[in-house]
Order: C-alpha cells, then sequence, then structure tokens
C-alpha cells in the first residue's frame, strides 16, 4: 500500500490554542482510515487540514508538513481550489444546495469548466451511480434535492464529492444524522468506494470504525495516543488511553 | 462512567468462580468417594452434573447478554469471549469428576493401588482450576502462567500412577479389570490439568491478548 496522506510534525493553533500537537501519520491509499477521540480532540481539525479548509477559519496558525503523493499541500503557490478537487470532503449533516439532483451533482464539474450536456450528462449518472442512489433519483434529476430523505441526500453528497473526480474522500462524521439503514447504505458505500479511491472518516461510532475502517487512529487532546490497523486498537490497544476510550470508560 | 457494564461484568466473574467450586466440589468428592468405594456420593456426583451444565448455561447467557447490550472492544471483548472458551473446559472439567464417579460404581471395593498419587492428582488439579479462574478473574499473568507450569506436575503424577499398575499387573496379582479402571481415572485427571492449563491460557489472552505460541 502506498501512502496518500503524510503528516510530519505538523501542529495547528487556534489563536492561542494548541488544537494539534506534533502530529505524526501516514495515511495509505485505498484504504479507510477512521479518526476516533473525544469531541474536542482534534480529529476534525486534522480532518479538515488535509485539504486547507482550515484556510477559511481566522486566526489558524499551522507548521510542520502535510504531503499529498509527496507533495507539500501548504508550500506557496499550492493551487487550493486544484487541492480540494482532489480531496472532496463530506460533512456531518447532508448539505445539498438548494437546486435539482442534477445540477447539484453537475455543479463542481460545471466549475471547472464542463459544459458539454453530453459529458455533464455522462459524469453525473457515474457519479449517483458510484454513490449508490442511481436508481432511487434516475427519474426525479431535475426536482429539489431538498425533497430527498437525510440518507438520500447525503448519498446526494457524496455523488456531488465523487464528480469532481476527486483522489481521497474526506467524511466527517457522515453518517451521524442517519438512521441503521441509511447509514448501513453510506458504510457499505465507502467500503465500494476505497478500490478508487482514498477514504479518511471522523466518526464518534466505534462500532462503525470497527465495520468498515481498515486503519483507526485515536486522538486525544490534540494529540494522536495510537495509531494502527483497526482490528489491532479494537482488540488489543497498546495504550490504556485509548483502552479506556474505546471501551466507553472515558470520553 | 459504564457503571451497569461493570457490574455486568462483576456478575460474570462471579458466576464463573461459583461454576468454578461446583467442579472442584465434585473433583474432591469424585477422589473421596473412589478411595473409599463410597458409592452413594459416587451417584450424588454424577446427578449433581446437570446442576454444573446449568450454571454453565447462566454464564453463556450472561455472556452472549454482554455481546448483544455492550458491543465489547479491546480488553473487555477479550474478556468476553475468553469466558465462553473457558466455560466449555470448565464443564468438560465436571464430565470428568461424574467418569471418574462411574468408575467407582464399576469397581468391586477400594482400590490396592495408586490411591495415594490419585489423590495428588485431585489436590493439584483442583488447585490448578482454583489458580486459573483467580488468574482470569484478577487479570493475573503470571498467576496463570504458574497453573500452566503446574500441569508439568500432574503429567508426572500421571507417570507414576502409570507405573504402579504395571507394576501391579507384573506382581501377577489377579488385579486386571481394577487396574485398567485405575488407568482410566488417572488419565481423567491428567486431561482435568490439561483443561485447567487451557482456562489458565485463556486468562492470559483475556490480560494481554497473547495466544498459544506467544503465552
Amino acid at each position: 500500500m502506498t501512502t496518500k496522506f503524510s503528516v510530519q510534525h505538523m501542529d495547528l493553533h487556534y489563536g492561542a490554542f494548541h488544537a494539534l500537537k506534533d502530529v505524526n501519520l501516514n495515511i495509505r491509499a485505498h484504504e479507510i482510515t477512521a479518526f476516533i477521540g473525544p469531541s474536542g480532540c482534534g480529529k476534525s481539525t486534522l480532518l479538515r487540514s488535509l485539504n486547507r479548509m482550515n484556510d477559511l477559519v481566522e486566526d489558524c496558525r499551522i507548521t510542520g508538513d502535510i504531503r499529498l503523493d509527496g507533495e507539500d499541500i501548504y508550500a506557496p503557490g499550492t493551487d487550493v481550489n486544484m487541492l480540494r478537487k482532489r480531496v472532496g470532503m463530506v460533512f456531518q449533516k447532508p448539505n445539498p444546495f438548494p437546486m435539482s439532483v442534477y445540477d447539484n451533482v453537475a455543479y463542481g464539474p460545471r466549475t471547472h469548466g464542463v459544459k458539454k450536456r453530453a459529458a455533464l450528462d455522462a459524469i453525473v449518472e457515474k457519479s449517483l451511480r458510484d454513490a449508490a442512489i442511481w436508481d432511487e433519483v434516475k427519474d426525479r434529476l431535475h426536482r429539489s434535492a431538498l425533497g430527498l430523505s437525510g440518507g438520500q441526500q447525503q448519498r446526494l453528497c457524496i455523488a456531488r464529492a465523487l464528480a469532481a473526480q476527486p483522489e481521497v474522500i474526506l467524511m466527517d462524521e457522515p453518517t451521524s444524522a442517519l438512521d441503521p439503514i441509511s447509514t448501513g447504505r453510506i458504510e457499505d458505500l465507502a467500503m465500494e468506494l476505497k478500490r478508487d479511491y482514498t477514504i479518511v472518516m471522523v466518526t464518534h461510532n466505534m462500532q462503525q470504525a470497527t465495520r468498515v475502517s481498515d486503519s483507526t487512529v485515536f486522538f486525544l487532546l490534540g494529540e494522536i495516543i495510537e495509531s494502527g490497523k483497526t482490528e489491532a486498537i479494537f482488540s488489543r490497544p497498546q495504550d490504556k488511553r485509548t483502552e479506556a476510550y474505546i471501551t466507553g470508560r472515558f470520553g | 462512567m459504564r457503571k451497569r457494564y461493570d457490574e455486568q461484568l462483576q456478575n460474570l466473574h462471579a458466576a464463573l468462580i461459583r461454576m468454578g467450586e461446583m467442579i472442584e466440589g465434585a473433583i474432591l468428592s469424585a477422589v473421596s468417594a473412589l478411595q473409599a468405594h463410597d458409592v452413594e456420593s459416587a451417584r450424588t456426583i454424577i446427578a449433581g452434573d446437570a446442576e454444573i451444565d446449568q450454571q454453565e448455561r447462566l454464564v453463556e447467557g450472561l455472556c452472549m447478554k454482554l455481546l448483544l447490550s455492550q458491543q465489547p472492544v479491546a480488553g473487555d471483548l477479550r474478556r468476553i469471549s475468553a469466558a465462553l472458551k473457558v466455560i466449555t473446559d470448565m464443564e468438560r472439567i465436571g464430565d470428568h469428576a461424574t467418569d471418574i464417579s462411574e468408575l467407582t460404581l464399576m469397581l468391586d471395593g477400594a482400590p490396592g493401588m495408586g490411591a495415594g498419587d490419585l489423590r495428588a492428582m485431585a489436590d493439584k488439579t483442583c488447585d490448578m482450576l482454583r489458580m486459573s479462574l483467580a488468574a482470569f478473574v484478577a487479570e493475573d499473568v503470571d498467576g496463570a502462567r504458574a497453573v500452566i507450569d503446574m500441569d508439568d506436575e500432574v503429567d508426572a503424577l500421571f507417570l507414576r500412577v502409570k507405573g504402579d499398575i504395571i507394576e501391579a499387573i507384573r506382581s501377577g496379582r489377579n488385579c486386571g479389570e481394577e487396574a485398567a479402571d485405575l488407568l482410566m481415572a488417572a488419565k481423567y485427571f491428567e486431561r482435568i490439568g490439561d483443561h485447567a492449563t487451557n482456562i489458565a491460557e485463556w486468562a492470559v489472552y483475556a490480560a494481554t491478548g497473547l495466544r498459544g505460541d506467544e503465552i
């Protein structure tokens, strides 16, 4: 397995608050990596640093090194739009745009200059198929996305992320607002998608981490306490703090 | 945090210890009944095996409930899955106490050979059972390793009983049937030692995650 992201000696401050401390981590390609830890431990902060979403946060200061396929994503002159095209994101709460299903998915490709109808049709269909929602929306492509169920909206958001043809998909608690059936669909989908993409998922659901992820990273108070194969972390954690957190005894 | 969960785990440990006490009583009674040719006592032990089986189902039920309701991971998962394996070994030990009692029913009187060593095997294997369960509950790896080492002593006692029996047969005494029964009794105790060793290995697994050759 090749390394997709390499994070070395990374520190992140929000103003005076030291949110991430000397983070060192390799994220492997074509795997699902789960970030776990109590609220405020820094897992979403690191996730958002991987496509520079934190650039939008005032007073956010990052030092150290984050590389995508060996390239420093914080190097001067980095095209942040191109980075975000390569590293897509799906959020906790489904956030479809108030427009049609079709336009939601076509939005990214249009922004990146795809104008021809046939090309857009192909991208929209492939993205919706890859997000396992095509059969449910193919007859209502031109109706508002806001009429879909929560689970459908989240898969639509995944389709929208896929339409930009990314290499990595960041998922920030993608199923926390969904019912168990929709959650199962998203989990199955994530496992399908890892063949073509690298997935990094923040989750508060320990069972979800054990079900879907290949590797798990445990964060506490801005530090990585332990990372490794998910099976090892959940059967033989090496650090007492990891054990206490995953067995629900603190956090 | 997780007070109810910890209480359920403690109940599981208590039920395991209770099952261990029942089996220990059966082993010690079985050897006494064998040595004294106490047929009544042997029958009581045989009838009591159903209670041990019932206790096994109770522990099994506690484990299943914990798996279902708490979705355990890490040390908790190891402890609960190991408990499910441990009770299988314990149930087999209980069966061997019954097997030994059935031999008592078949014998014509108190055995004339190997008696002291059979008692020693019963005492040693009871120690192993008690210590392995204590190690399991206390996550005491050293205590569990001590049990694993004790199995060699049980094996040595088995070889001594076997030697005595061979000697008795060689001496020309008319004791063929008794010799065969006592050799079986000794073998049952030797197997009890093996099951207690398995329990100790599960105790190490529950505490550390190490299995088999890793121990």
